[in-house]
């Protein structure tokens, strides 16, 4: 069935969309299977961000003349763009900052500053990235608090049985990642925030990851904090979202301070502007917020129905292919996954694999993915790591394969 | 270049069976690599006697790169005195490091010149000189833990 909804996909037009897949690497085509790590991006974000610069380029919210005006709208349009984009409420819940790292050092710094205490605790899980494990560790060990951690399966699948024991009344955060940057888990958000919200603990959800190949709807998920970054959703780097719940935001004290974020200033004292101006200190990323919105609109073209099934019949392919290899076993078997094909091989260290098949145009991450208590839980010091996107073929996992053979032939 | 001159089979040879890969005995100076790119750690292991090293080994986990760096640097740096030592770190240091294209002094560095290539991948620069850095920070002992960043 999924091979028949996958034709209605078409990958053909997606990639003419992509003006970097049209090339050569060491004089083969490129494939380019490292989409965790940052993912191409279409024409039309180019093109929108060339235009921002060529035509209105000017700061925003402080100007009375035209090109501010123009540059203030398209700044405020993005913004719009990524509320409709997670389904969620309000677009003054909206924050725009660089990344998803960013987005969780924020709420550490603001929402943990204010509300986690000696004795308190963090509950985060074993399959997070650095990112969503050093800033917790960060205000923990600031105000004497303590990091806790939901383990996961050799599948790679978090422990459920466990959640409820581990959510406790000093429980201040729980912080998860929404999809695996190492596994391609697909977490159980829903389930998670009934429980954390049973506790009365807010959810703070790591989507880096998820963005570029599902539907997020921060509403259905039930989450209070849903943090991503634009350059893996398409556009550019240095451009990112944190969304928050409303009533969190405004309690939250300010992040850095500076201009933008203030509505009055005297050496005595400060009022601080509104959400969520309030959390964006200084000219913010004008050009790449625009770039974000352009990326918001290419994925709004897509059928995010069709793209699924395609990207899902390609892991499965993937997965079937990779198993056939002999000596590679595939780390990370959860039963929902998304996009990541991460291997080790007999024999083989995973940059040792990566050298080899740069040489054959193939681009693939290895190393430990930030993630170096999940490779220790895995048994293994650092993975190859395939990560699919939209534009990526069957006929690219066949490339990548064969390449994997070569490998073998070297390393015999 | 051909990956072949990359992956020779000296270095093949070396990853897949490693020189010295135990802890001697005795041992009295040691130090800890870590490259947090990837993840690898080496250990290395000498007995110093005067100013010579008597003995050296290595333990820890790594690309064939790293691996054969370190099994071959062992076999090298056996009963030479610290002072050759050093020497043998700064060829090795200027040949991994050289641009690409720039003609480089290997006569001194014996079987070691096979590692040349590692130049033609920036990348992996870090993994053939994880060993030597370790093996510098144990003859120093200054500090017991490196980091090629």
């Amino acid at each position: 069935m999924s091979s028949k909804l996958a034709t209605a996909f078409d990958v053909q037009k997606v990639r003419r969309d992509f003006p970097i897949l049209n090339q050569l690497i060491h004089g083969k085509p490129l494939v380019y299977l490292d989409n965790a790590a940052t993912t191409q991006k279409p024409r039309v974000v180019i093109d929108a961000m060339v235009r921002s610069y060529a035509e209105e380029n000017a700061n925003i919210h402080r100007g009375v003349h035209l090109l501010s005006e123009r540059a203030t709208r398209a700044y405020e349009e993005a913004r719009e763009k990524v509320r409709a984009f997670l389904s969620a409420p309000d677009a003054r819940e909206v924050i725009f900052v660089r990344g998803t790292t960013e987005a969780i050092n924020l709420v550490a710094q603001t929402f943990g500053r204010a509300n986690i205490g000696k004795g308190d605790e963090v509950l985060i899980t074993e399959m997070e990235h650095h990112s969503n494990i050093v800033p917790w560790q960060l205000i923990c060990e600031e105000k004497g608090a303590q990091l806790k951690v939901i383990p996961i399966t050799d599948e790679g699948e978090l422990r459920m049985d466990l959640v409820d024991g581990l959510l406790t009344d000093r429980t201040r955060m729980l912080a998860v990642v929404h999809v695996s940057n190492s596994l391609g888990t697909i977490n159980p958000i829903t389930t998670l925030a009934e429980k954390a919200h049973a506790r009365g603990v807010p959810v703070l959800v790591d989507g880096a990851q998820a963005v570029a190949h599902m539907p997020v709807d921060v509403q259905a998920l039930g989450c209070d904090f849903y943090a991503f970054s634009g350059h893996k959703l398409f556009g550019p780097t240095g451009i990112g979202v944190l969304w928050g719940r409303l009533p969190l935001l405004e309690k939250m004290p300010p992040y850095q301070g500076g201009g933008d974020m203030i509505s009055a200033v005297t050496f005595k004292k400060t009022t601080y502007n509104v959400v969520p101006n309030k959390f964006e200190a200084g000219t913010p990323n004008i050009v790449g917020s625009i770039g974000l919105g352009a990326a918001i609109d290419y994925m709004n073209g897509i059928d995010f129905a069709a793209m699924q099934a395609y990207e899902n019949d390609l892991l499965a392919y993937g997965t079937r292919a990779l198993t056939a290899v002999p000596g590679v076993r595939i780390i990370g078997t959860a039963a929902r996954k998304a996009s990541i094909l991460s291997f080790v091989m007999d024999d083989v260290h995973p940059h040792d694999i990566g050298t080899i098949l740069d040489q054959e145009g193939i681009a693939i991450r290895t190393g430990h993915h930030c993630t170096q208590p999940l490779m220790e839980r895995m048994g293994v010091p650092a993975t190859a790591r395939a990560s699919l996107a939209l534009y990526n073929t069957k006929e690219e996992i066949d490339a990548l394969v064969k390449a994997l053979a070569r490998v073998r032939e070297i390393f015999a | 270049m051909d990956l072949r001159e990359l992956y020779q089979e000296v270095i093949l040879d070396h990853n897949k069976r490693p020189r010295n890969f135990r802890v001697p005995d005795p041992v009295n100076r040691k130090a800890e690599g870590y490259n947090p790119l990837c993840g690898d750690k080496i250990t290395v292991f000498l007995y110093v006697e005067g100013d010579t090293i008597k003995d050296l080994g290595f333990q820890g986990t790594g690309c064939a790169i790293s691996k054969a760096s370190a099994s071959m640097m062992t076999d090298a740096l056996k009963g030479k005195t610290l002072a050759e030592a050093n020497a043998f770190f700064e060829q090795f240091h200027a040949m991994v490091t050289a641009p690409a294209n720039a003609d480089v002094k290997t006569d001194a560095l014996g079987k070691l010149a096979v590692l040349s290539g590692v130049r033609e991948y920036p990348m992996r620069v870090k993994c053939a000189s994880l060993a030597w850095h370790t093996m510098k920070a144990a003859m120093t002992a200054e500090h017991e833990v490196v980091s090629t960043e």
